[in-house]
């Protein structure tokens, strides 16, 4: 099945649960109400004709204006996939976990809150998992600082190598 | 006619530093510590082709065991407080390579927020080996450098181990 096929009977399905449904080329995608995401996804999965058996992708993306969680779907049987996006508000982006649905959305979702700091309700352990545990901020934040020292290793380069993009700063 | 010539054929006769330093360089018994791919290099050294233990130097899996320490790889600050540890593990006389471009000074990625750009803000280096990453020839050249400098030091004569005379404090 086609992704705007997908999303259009996701559409039927849930009606004004699906915000957005984007015709871009080459990946169109469809935007989804942060409190309906496991609803949706759960539906997407157990549906006979979308059957979406694997989770392939979950990542994040600060805009500096919002936080955008994107969930690429992909079915082994019916060989189609669909990429789902939750906006986020950047000061407290909270959305709820997909453990439930696919296991593997597990170490994703820690990767997104170690990184951004998306918070994700009743996900079973929610740590850090790429950056130490001690570690103050998300490094993937557009207002990310990198701090002067990280316990008494100084992070500042002497000889630094040479930034190819200083004329656009 | 010396004392030395009225020796028999099977005698020999050495410094006392140098028969230490002969059996220490001949016996460099390296930790296992691939980081990232310089370990791919540190496994072909240590195979049948480069041989590295021709020079004496075989892997150990223990810090407590080990002499040399190959820092091979890309150092991220979380490694770096868990290399001290393991350097601080490791029983004196102790010795450190620096592989690679990353290991030296942070390498293609010391821009990056999770990176230590280079070893030597950690523990004490003896010899760097660049490269990115270094061919195993570059590795033994490495270990014969390093074999060079541990030839040179003096444990007997008073001083330090490199036979600098330290005045008392």
């Amino acid at each position: 099945m086609e992704p705007l096929a997908i999303y259009q009977r996701i559409k039927e399905r849930f009606g004004d649960r699906v915000l957005e449904i984007s015709e871009t080329r080459p990946d169109p995608f469809c935007v989804i109400d942060p409190a309906a995401i496991v609803e949706v996804t759960r539906a997407m999965r157990d549906d006979g004709e979308l059957a979406m058996d694997c989770l392939s992708n979950e990542s994040g993306v600060d805009y500096k204006d919002r936080i955008e969680v994107v969930y690429h779907l992909f079915s082994y049987r019916l060989r189609h996939g669909a990429v789902l996006k939750v906006k986020l508000p950047r000061d407290n982006p909270v959305v709820d976990t997909l453990e439930e649905v696919w296991k593997s959305a597990n170490w994703m979702e820690r990767e997104i809150f170690d990184l951004l700091g998306v918070t994700f309700e009743g996900h079973s352990d929610l740590r850090r998992i790429l950056m130490p545990e001690d570690w103050v901020g998300h490094p993937l934040r557009k207002d990310f600082v990198e701090p002067l020292e990280y316990h008494g290793i100084s992070t500042v380069r002497e000889s630094p190598i040479i930034r190819l993009d200083t004329k656009k700063k | 006619m010396s004392l030395l010539n009225t020796l028999p054929d099977y005698v020999l006769t050495t410094k006392t530093d140098e028969l230490l330093n002969w059996m220490r360089k001949s016996s460099v018994w390296y930790m296992l510590f691939g980081l990232a791919c310089c370990a791919i290099e540190l496994m072909h050294t240590g195979g049948p082709r480069a041989d590295i233990d021709r020079f004496g130097a075989s892997p150990r899996a223990s810090a407590r065991q080990s002499d040399l320490m190959i820092v091979a790889g890309t150092l991220t600050l979380k490694m770096a407080l868990r290399t001290r540890l393991l350097y601080d593990q490791m029983p004196e006389p102790r010795y450190v390579i620096s592989m690679g471009s990353c290991a030296s000074c942070g390498g293609l990625f010391q821009l990056a927020y999770s990176v230590c750009d280079g070893v030597d803000k950690i523990v004490p280096v003896d010899v760097y080996v660049p490269g990115c990453p270094p061919r195993p020839e570059a590795l033994t050249e490495g270990l014969l450098k390093l074999q060079e400098k541990m030839m040179t030091e003096r444990w007997l004569s008073r001083g330090n181990r490199n036979g600098e005379q330290v005045t008392a404090a």
